[in-house]
């Protein structure tokens, strides 16, 4: 139902495995981190993958998700499963508002308006009181579960993400392989014809827009639950970045690619830690070897090397 | 004291002033973007961090060499421009056949190498650098008193942006520039060298950016940041502006320096976000720019 082709499926069930597997290895904390950043490089993917949109400014739906999510739960005291909806919710309005503006360019000129648009946000995240400025909203609680499901525990928590991490990703399958996402990809290759087709290209392209950023607000909100914090980091411009070097190391336009992306960025920041400003010159490394040499990303390589479609 | 609008005259003037100052650096960055993207059809997203080594090198001249501000108001340009025609012959030239996204994802990866290089040896608090003894004090207008150096940082900036507007509109150098732009391989049939003149493009536009770096030196301090602070704004002037026109890319920049003064004047707090609504008013009425050719 989910439109995987037989060798996505057997990724998919290892990946699963390796989900379920992990937390018994890994420090679950730094597996939230990495599945919370894979739902939002996955929503990132939606666009550059198959609408062909790079969006520069995904940090501002992330950030916001990641406020709103934060500000309910601790002055709000709502159940855990309303308030990531409810990140959610802000990610898409926000999408809806700014897609409405940036979908009037397309390339080059897309990018820079949704950099520029997402700086606006981080300017009024920066002087809203609701933000808490420099601090960030800080000592969230995770809170309890449709009622009953206590979450302060981390493997708890751990499942709760690693189940939003599916559900999404199933969901962004879903939605590439439904009608509407052949429509999507028909703009991507040929935007005149489709138009000539009758099909209102900027209606399809605004609610994928709208689409991508519901989840990346999805992932920003949970990531604030899992770390109890939701500051400017955020919602500013190297987390828009680091989305774009995630998806475009895994490879762009491939399902599983932005996964791997992540995993492997954010084991890579977690060694690089300590050095500082050396994660910055790594990222930009990265950056630079996969745009001249290494386009299709690693799962793209992968795929390409087993001819199959991953 | 006289009033305007209820507000002090010389704040009033200052904040405009300032303003200019701000618009000047738009000006200079965002017509070294539209120079570059004519050319080689690719947003330079290294011109932030550029201009910051424009600043750093003029900073390196003064502490390491002894050189003073005004022979490195031309050092600096030429040791970047160098660089920058360096950086163009290994990296950037290979991606021309790309999809120009590829072009800003490449540059995007420039500027964090040369930002975090620069943070990791020079921390990000910032440097100090001394206004150049000449152009220190200020000078009595009648309405307000204007720094010296502030006032020179406007006048070179009007200087150089329309001797950039000059060589490009009225020169056969930039005849050619502008042709190739239009038609690269039909001038290259005529016998041009095209490849290089892209490379001294780049080069041109980066000079451009360092030249800016020198600039503000003594105004903001001398960081790693410095550049990333400016390029987001001039991104949203180069969207106002349209990439079409170098004469409206100057204009935007110097107008939306103002805009931004008078918005410090009257609502402060909207002051950082006021480029970005203007960029939303234009793309809503004319989303192809205000001096922009083509949709």
């Amino acid at each position: 139902m989910f439109g995987f082709s037989r060798a996505q499926t057997v990724a998919f069930w290892i990946m699963v495995a390796i989900i379920a597997i992990s937390p018994f290895f890994l420090y679950p904390v730094f597996l939230m981190r990495v599945l919370c950043m894979a739902l939002f490089a996955c929503a990132f993917n939606l666009m550059i993958g198959y609408v062909g949109l790079l969006s520069f400014g995904h940090a501002a739906f992330f950030g916001m998700g990641s406020y709103v999510t934060a500000w309910t739960m601790k002055f709000w005291h709502l159940d855990a499963s309303l308030a990531i909806v409810l990140g959610g919710l802000t990610g898409a309005g926000l999408g809806l508002v700014l897609g409405y503006l940036a979908i009037r360019r397309s390339g080059i000129y897309f990018a820079m308006i949704t950099l520029a648009l997402a700086q606006m946000i981080y300017f009024f995240c920066l002087e809203a009181p609701f933000t808490h400025g420099e601090d960030g909203i800080q000592q969230v609680p995770r809170g309890v579960l449709f009622g009953v499901i206590d979450l302060s525990s981390d493997m708890t928590m751990y499942w709760l993400t690693a189940a939003i991490f599916i559900a999404g990703f199933l969901l962004i399958h879903r939605i590439i392989h439904s009608p509407f996402g052949q429509v999507l990809k028909g703009i991507r290759e040929n935007e005149p014809r489709a138009t000539s087709l009758g099909y209102r290209t900027d209606d399809y392209k605004l609610i994928a827009f709208v689409l991508s950023c519901m989840l990346a607000g999805v992932a920003g909100g949970t990531k604030a639950l899992v770390f109890g914090i939701a500051t400017l980091t955020d919602v500013n411009y190297p987390m828009s970045g680091e989305v774009v070097l995630m998806t475009l190391l895994g490879g762009l336009g491939t399902v599983f690619g932005p996964v791997m992306g992540s995993v492997v960025l954010m084991a890579m920041e977690n060694y690089l830690a300590e050095f500082g400003a050396w994660v910055t010159v790594t990222q930009g490394v990265i950056f630079i070897i996969c745009v001249l040499a290494f386009r299709r990303g690693i799962v793209g390589e992968i795929g390409n090397m087993l001819k199959l479609k991953l | 004291m006289f009033m305007i609008f209820g507000i002090p005259g010389p704040l009033l003037f200052g904040q405009v002033l300032l303003g200019l100052i701000n618009g000047a650096f738009y000006a200079m960055l965002s017509l070294g973007l539209a120079v570059i993207f004519g050319m080689l059809n690719i947003i330079n997203f290294a011109h932030g961090a550029l201009f910051m080594m424009g600043a750093f090198c003029s900073w390196m001249l003064l502490n390491y060499a002894g050189i003073g501000y005004f022979p490195s108001m031309i050092l600096a340009p030429l040791i970047i421009g160098v660089f920058g025609i360096v950086l163009e012959k290994t990296v950037i030239s290979r991606l021309y056949k790309l999809d120009h996204l590829y072009g800003l994802l490449l540059t995007f990866g420039l500027a964090l190498v040369i930002e975090g290089l620069f943070r990791n040896f020079y921390g990000s608090s910032g440097l100090p650098y001394r206004i150049p003894e000449f152009l220190t004090g200020a000078t009595n207008l009648g309405f307000m008193y204007m720094p010296n150096y502030r006032g020179w940082v406007v006048l070179v900036a009007v200087v150089v942006c329309f001797s950039t507007w000059a060589i490009i509109e009225k020169t056969s150098l930039g005849a050619t520039l502008r042709a190739a732009t239009e038609n690269a391989p039909l001038v290259q049939a005529f016998g041009v060298n095209v490849p290089r003149l892209i490379t001294l493009t780049y080069g041109g536009g980066v000079a451009l950016a360092a030249f800016a770096g020198v600039l503000a030196a003594p105004i903001y301090s001398v960081n790693p940041n410095m550049g990333t602070n400016f390029i987001n704004t001039v991104f949203a002037v180069v969207v106002i502006g349209g990439m079409g026109s170098i004469l409206g890319s100057v204009i935007t920049g110097f107008a939306l320096g103002v805009i931004e003064g008078l918005t410090k004047v009257f609502w402060p707090q909207a002051s950082a976000t006021v480029v970005f609504l203007v960029m939303v008013i234009v793309l809503l009425t004319r989303p192809r720019g205000l001096f922009g050719k083509t949709a």
